[in-house]
């Protein structure tokens, strides 16, 4: 399917999408390009929303994967404030909420997640944000700066960099978290301990174990999030950051398999042989780990970006990755490899106190995954290991003046 | 404007023009470029936008951060004149470098 005159359709202009159509053009691929963004810019990075941007540290148009004409340079047709309506799998087709009909040979379904919302009183007050988009950035940035108090709920990675970015442009931060610690859902207790110590130190207040009843308003505008024990914590803004759900709506109005996510195989195709899907909307294969996930990550986006242009430009698909994950809070860089699935030990390199250290996931003396705080040869070798499911030496592993290559030959 | 060129593993060589600010990567990454895979968008955290660059230049490129340097000490194919991309400012000064890439990124 590399010849001219395929047509590729991608719905979905954010960090896969985009990609994705790039990566064709790279490769080779002639055919026509169609790409369908639901918001009003060309498709950009949203890792720096949080961090770098929020902070100010660089502008919008570094953001952008590419600069806005290459698209009509290179044959990309990208469609901006459209979406998806419907797809027709018999007449190959994506109904579009422009009124288009675009007909496809090849569709790649690239739609993302959006945030979770609380469905609790005054959720639509002025000042209740939430961060995905670079709109929802620009209104972040606006509640915040010196004497504003930002309500942060949920305290994953999303809540902590915005509180770092928070508190890095002079604002009030306090976290509010339903689970007795921060990231419960993604890191080991040492980890979550070390982060809210951390954010402590830097001023950020934690509400842990606690629950949100209501956010209080005056005037249509928020001024405080009531909690479950009826204190109400007083703010100027509420930045809800509770998970995020795939957009998987259109897939499965289609008949095609969703199950958390758009189901796909380890080649990004969904049970279609015509429709592919990438990105944070997918419910993939892990062969490393032997089951199936949906991750949302930018590498991931990446990964399956390539595995689609890949198989339409006609190339071999390339060598699955270990899933990784990054953080910048701080001076703090976190460097994620792989998933602790089923682990049965953690082993601790580095001390915790000095803000350097890795902490390593094991099942059965294989590594699964590593944490690395400000240890970039931890999750290196770590990301090596994990991919090897090679058995290490825990006595080794564990002792920080025994290099990283020595533990892994 | 800076001229950077960037040759890829097999030789092939691209001219581009890179406006001062931008980083080495961003330069290779907004032409489409090949070779530079540039995972984490420049927040050194993936080791995938990993270059050489050529002798003539290493002093105008700067030397490399301890992060970069212990991130490319466990990239693939590692020589003395290896930097991470990212971390490589693009000024006037820079106007005429060159770079080549590696063989692979991952």
């Amino acid at each position: 399917m590399s010849g001219s005159d395929t047509r590729v359709v991608i719905l979905g202009a954010g960090h896969a999408g985009g990609t994705a159509a790039a990566l064709l053009r790279q490769y080779g691929f002639e055919g026509p390009i169609t790409l369908v963004g639901e918001e009003p810019v060309a498709p950009y990075q949203r890792p720096p929303l949080s961090k770098a941007w929020l902070k100010g540290e660089c502008g919008e148009d570094e953001l952008k994967l590419k600069d806005d004409g290459w698209y009509a340079d290179n044959n990309c047709r990208l469609l901006l404030s459209v979406t998806g309506q419907r797809i027709d799998r018999q007449a190959k087709s994506v109904v579009l909420s422009n009124g288009e009909t675009v007909p496809y040979d090849a569709l790649v379904i690239a739609t993302g997640a959006r945030a979770r919302k609380l469905p609790i009183e005054g959720a639509d007050l002025a000042g209740v944000l939430e961060l995905r988009t670079a709109a929802d950035a620009e209104a972040l940035k606006g509640a915040l700066g010196p004497g504003k108090r930002l309500a942060i709920i949920g305290g994953g990675y999303v809540g902590l960099e915005a509180a770092a970015s928070a508190r890095a442009l002079g604002a009030e931060a306090v976290v509010i978290e339903r689970e007795e610690r921060v990231l419960a859902r993604v890191a080991c207790p040492a980890l979550s301990g070390f982060f809210q110590d951390y954010h402590g130190r830097h001023g950020v207040t934690f509400e842990l174990s606690a629950g949100v009843e209501r956010f209080v308003g005056e005037s249509g505008q928020i001024i405080g999030v009531q909690l479950a024990d009826g204190r109400t914590i007083a703010c100027d803004a509420a930045l809800v950051g509770v998970g995020a759900q795939p957009n998987e709506e259109i897939a499965r109005e289609a008949g095609l398999a969703c199950d958390n996510g758009v189901v796909v195989d380890g080649e990004a195709r969904t049970e279609d042989a015509a429709i592919y899907a990438i990105g944070d909307v997918t419910h993939r294969p892990l062969p490393l780990y032997e089951r199936t996930f949906r991750l949302e990550s930018v590498p991931n986006a990446l990964e399956q970006a390539k595995l689609v242009a890949n198989a339409l430009a006609g190339r071999p698909a390339p060598a699955p990755e270990v899933p990784w994950f990054w953080s910048d809070q701080y001076d703090l860089k976190l460097q994620i490899a792989g998933i602790p699935f089923e682990c049965d030990e953690i082993v601790t390199r580095g001390d915790l106190a000095s803000g350097k250290f890795a902490l390593f996931h094991l099942k059965n003396g294989v590594v699964r995954a590593v944490e690395a705080v400000n240890a970039p040869p931890e999750f290196m070798m770590g990301k090596q290991l994990i991919g090897r499911k090679a058995q290490v030496s825990r006595e080794k592993l564990a002792d920080p003046a025994i290099s990283m290559k020595e533990v892994a030959a | 404007m800076a001229k950077i060129t960037y040759i890829e593993h097999d030789g092939t060589e691209h001219v581009v023009d890179v406006k001062p600010g931008m980083s080495v990567m961003e330069g290779a990454i907004k032409n489409n470029i090949p070779g530079i895979d540039a995972d984490c968008g420049g927040a050194c955290a993936c080791a995938t936008c990993h270059v050489y660059v050529d002798e003539a230049w290493q002093g105008k490129t700067g030397t490399p951060s301890a992060m970069e340097e212990s991130m490319l000490d466990f990239a693939e194919n590692v020589e003395p004149n290896s930097r991470l991309s990212c971390q490589i400012k693009v000024s006037d000064e820079l106007d005429g470098l060159t770079v080549r890439m590696p063989e692979s990124q991952h």
